[in-house]
């Protein structure tokens, strides 16, 4: 048995490999930049030496004898002819160089001060931690560089200047990093503790290369071409011009050329020995192809978005996964998604086979992948896996027997997981039952519109079938549409009807009246085929809405009509004969939907307690059934009342024109008169504001009075079955919308105030300067349908784009901000004892949310305990 | 240092005492921690500095909450 050993990390150290240790690990010694013979046979000694491991099959390590796939790949070495800098330690070097004796090597402070430094270093990071250290010894060794005597050997220091990227300088003259390299061996292992470093992990003068580690060949494999061609990595050219230059800086020693020469050539050795780790460096040309483009090495394979770690470690692709468009479809369940049967013939679900289900799997076989329900690959039992084709179907007919397994095609009500970025809460992905449909989008109802965020206006959305079955057990009990109808954020169902099916439902229960005959073939439309409530020759639109309802459901509301929401109907003006001349009380009694017009408000996601209640009272399910008929009857309703909207209903009388002019007049000549007192001198301050300040105040408070009452009027002299009023009226918009298309569009506001600035003392070149009239400053005084003057026209467009850029700025920021807050929270958990607690036990909070409450469990944040007596006790 | 009574009586800062040594070890052995666990208030923050408090105290914060009415918060005193 395998034994297996449970040990904690408890710490990570990183060190500095030493040219002993780069010599001791290394399987070859690479001399030549050659990298194959004539034959195409790895050269002994080469970049692609068969010692550094094999990436053609047939051939065997020379190291460890293993083949391709086996081999891990060993590592080689360069022996350089003339050391040079690594261009990650650049500062490091800097430091050391600027603290340390050019003579005796020692830090540039007294044994008392090194002694002192190192009992606070110590003591720092026993309190505070690393993070602190590092700041500490940066301030120490700011204060050492500056010493100008060595107090050991009292030699004079030069100051080290850096000439990026890789020259240091000693006033004009330059340190090669032969010098360099000996300055550093001085420094003693004592003091180069107080440069932060541990002496030994890391000997100052390995921070200067002598020989250069060669990655394995594994690590830079070499991809053959479809001509046969060998193209190398890009590692592979790089190290092949470091072994060149290097042999050449050999050849011109040994011949005792000119120095000017061999530092050319050491100059290039360095060039190329900083671009193979780093190709992005500030101050040089990076290494490029024949064709230009820059070569990638080590670093640059690591960092960045398309880096070793962001692409590869964090990025996760996945297969059985499809993306289009989403498009809606209202006669799908709430739980459904429309999948394209294109995709259908790709997306597959692995199926055993079983004495019992093998006729149905052979005859899946037989159609294949080409027609629909067919089926792609067939797996043996020995976990060989094999695709459906015209040639293979009659074999795998043939052999297939209980234990196969069968890749078929999705059919109607196989589990998928749907997603639409970004994915900002658990609603954002839920499971749904999969409906195949012809067309090439995802179809899904409206009303799961709001959890995803979506719309059709292109909105492309993701969807994944699981594989397993714990997957897909798991995807329905804790991610299906139904499970998700309660928001965990404000404990009311985030599903709930939208635009058509809420005016639908608010007609019907506003008054309309239909014979029996009608009735049921409306309510048979959405599938409804129990008609025991309708009992009447001729029915209320009450009694159709209460055919949806279960016999014994109980509820008490209020609608947007309600004056008064807090309040017992009884005190309320409206209430007369006890009765609410408004309609806006809402009582259930016995499934019975007795008094109250429904609107948005019981209807709508995100408000009122209808939806949340027939959850409670009878589970996700039936929620999820009866949302989906209320959503249908509305849209049905819609369609046989007709519903539209023209421009005749933005028209007005001439006598409400006059009306609304005169009012808006009234509101310019009092905007004037502000303005008067304001240019006097006499306008009061209000408390904490200047009078410029107070006067656009009061502007603003003037104008948007005037503008609100264009509204009332509108609304008071409109048609009562206006569609646009009626919209409003169930809330879908406001009244302030019709008062926009039909009276006045009223003020536009940019960042608060009016709009003003643009040219020298004005908004516009066609006003006069300095002018603080309402015309001036962006009031929009004609209606939509009117239209609009140019310079109003001009201000709608100001505001109009100022929003575009909010947003378009906004999204990323909280995008981010996001991103920040779900990983500082992302282990927090409520423990057994009420706590919360992140992932080593600290506590967070004592109580969760301070009050205990599961929101998801409860109407809007809080619990309703006079209904809980009311439920158990009775009235 | 004098104490400021402000801190005190103002209406954003909520009610701050120190736990006695009774209370907590009680509240240590009700949730099952050691004071390392309990989330941290610095001892330079200006209420702990009025309490006359030392790091490795613990201070009991009670506050007023939409929710649930009152709410208590414990934190022990870190150095800083």
């Amino acid at each position: 048995m395998t034994e297996y050993i449970h040990k904690k990390v408890q710490s990570i150290k990183f060190r500095v490999m030493s040219p002993k240790i780069i010599k001791k690990m290394s399987a070859a010694k690479v001399v030549t930049p050659e990298l194959y013979d004539k034959e195409g046979y790895p050269v002994d000694g080469g970049l692609m030496d068969i010692r550094l491991g094999v990436i053609d099959p047939g051939l065997t390590c020379k190291t460890c004898g293993s083949k391709l796939k086996e081999c891990p790949g060993h590592s080689g070495y360069i022996e350089l002819a003339r050391p040079v800098l690594h261009i990650q330690f650049i500062t490091t070097i800097l430091n050391l160089l600027r603290c340390s004796c050019r003579e005796c090597g020692r830090i540039l402070a007294s044994e008392a001060e090194i002694g002192a430094q190192k009992r606070k270093l110590k003591k720092i990071i026993a309190e505070r931690g690393l993070k602190e250290k590092n700041t500490a010894i940066k301030t120490f060794l700011q204060k050492v560089r500056t010493v100008s005597k060595c107090p050991h050997c009292r030699s004079r220091q030069i100051p080290v200047t850096l000439e990026k990227p890789t020259r240091y300088l000693e006033k004009d003259k330059r340190l090669s990093p032969i010098e360099i390299r000996s300055r550093l061996e001085n420094v003693p292992d004592n003091d180069v503790e107080l440069f932060g470093i541990d002496p030994a992990a890391l000997r100052p003068e390995w921070m200067i290369l002598t020989i250069l580690p060669i990655p394995s060949v594994s690590m830079r494999p070499s991809i053959t071409l479809q001509s046969g061609e060998r193209a190398e990595d890009d590692l592979t050219h790089k190290l092949g011009d470091i072994v060149r230059i290097n042999q050449r800086l050999f050849e011109n020693i040994n011949a005792g050329a000119p120095e000017i020469i061999i530092e050319d050539l050491w100059d290039l050795l360095q060039y190329h020995v900083t671009t193979f780790f780093k190709n992005d460096v500030a101050q040089l040309p990076p290494a490029r192809h024949r064709s230009g483009e820059p070569l990638k090495t080590l670093s640059n394979r690591i960092k960045s978005k398309q880096g070793r770690i962001r692409h590869n470690l964090a990025g996760k692709r996945t297969n059985y996964s499809a993306r289009t468009v989403i498009s809606p479809d209202a006669m799908l369940k709430i739980n459904e998604v429309g999948v394209p049967s294109q995709m259908a013939r790709k997306l597959t679900v692995p199926e055993r086979v079983t004495s019992w289900n093998i006729e149905y799997l052979k005859s899946l076989i037989q159609k294949g992948p080409g027609v629909y329900p067919g089926a792609n690959y067939v797996t043996r039992p020995d976990g060989r896996r094999k695709r459906i084709t015209d040639e293979t179907k009659e074999e795998l007919l043939e052999e297939l027997e209980p234990g196969y397994t069968v890749e078929r095609h999705i059919i109607d009500g196989d589990v998928a997981l749907f997603n639409r970025q970004p994915s900002l809460h658990r609603m954002s992905m839920m499971c749904h039952r999969v409906k195949v449909l012809d067309g090439k989008t995802f179809r899904m109802n409206v009303a799961v519109c709001n959890p995803y965020n979506a719309d059709f206006d292109g909105d492309e959305m993701n969807l994944h079938i699981p594989q397993t079955e714990e997957a897909r057990a798991e995807a329905e009990i804790l991610m299906e549409v139904q499970t998700q109808l309660i928001s965990p954020a404000y404990g009311l169902s985030v599903m709930g009807c939208v635009q058509d099916a809420v005016t639908g439902n608010y007609i019907l229960t506003s008054g309309t009246k239909m014979s029996r005959h009608e009735a049921i073939s409306l309510l048979y439309s959405l599938g409804i085929d129990d008609f025991t409530k309708l009992r009447k020759n001729e029915l209320d639109g009450k009694e159709i809405f209460s055919a949806l309802l279960p016999n014994d459901f109980k509820f008490n509301g209020r609608n947007n009509a309600c004056i008064a929401p807090g309040d017992p109907c009884k005190s309320c003006p409206k209430w007369k004969n006890n009765k609410c001349q408004l309609d806006a009380r809402i009582d259930i009694v016995d499934g019975q939907l007795m008094n109250g017009v429904i609107d948005s408000k019981q209807l709508a996601s995100g408000s009122g307690l209808l939806l949340r209640n027939i959850h409670k009272q009878y589970g996700p399910d039936m929620t999820a059934t009866i949302l989906t008929n209320l959503f249908k009857l509305g849209i049905k309703v819609l369609l046989k009342y007709g519903f539209t909207v023209g421009l005749s209903d933005a028209e007005l009388t001439d006598d409400v024109v006059a009306e609304i002019k005169e009012e808006i007049k009234k509101a310019y000549e009092e905007v004037e008169e502000v303005i008067a007192t304001y240019k006097s001198g006499d306008l009061k301050e209000l408390p904490g504001r200047t009078a410029r300040e107070t006067l656009e105040n009061m502007i603003l408070g003037i104008l948007n009075k005037a503008r609100n009452k264009t509204g009332e009027i509108v609304a008071r002299h409109a048609k009562a079955d206006n569609p646009i009023l009626t919209m409003a009226r169930c809330g879908r918009g406001r009244t302030l919308n019709l008062a926009m298309m039909t009276a006045c569009v009223g003020q536009q506001s940019l960042r608060g105030g009016r709009i003003s600035g643009g040219f020298h003392e004005r908004s516009l070149s066609c006003f006069r300067k300095k002018d603080l009239g309402a015309a001036a400053h962006g009031f929009v005084k004609n209606s939509f349908k009117d239209g609009l003057s140019p310079a109003e026209f001009f201000f709608g467009a100001i505001t109009g784009r100022d929003s575009l850029m909010d947003t378009a700025l906004r999204t990323p920021r909280s995008g981010y901000l996001y991103r920040r807050l779900s990983n500082a929270m992302q282990d927090l958990k409520v423990e057994y004892d009420q706590t919360v607690r992140d992932a080593s036990k600290q506590i967070i909070q004592f109580n969760y949310g301070e009050d205990g409450i599961d929101v998801s469990k409860s109407e809007k944040g809080t619990i309703n305990v006079q209904k809980i007596v009311t439920n158990v006790c009775g009235e | 240092m004098a104490k400021d009574d402000y801190l005190d009586k103002h209406e954003l800062i909520p009610k701050h005492t120190k736990l006695g040594e009774r209370a907590v070890k009680e509240l240590l052995a009700t949730f099952n921690i050691s004071k390392v666990q309990l989330p941290k208030i610095l001892a330079s923050d200006v209420v702990v500095k009025n309490l006359g408090l030392k790091i490795g105290d613990i201070v009991k914060i009670e506050r007023k909450s939409p929710t649930a009415g009152k709410s208590t918060y414990y934190r022990v005193v870190a150095d800083g």
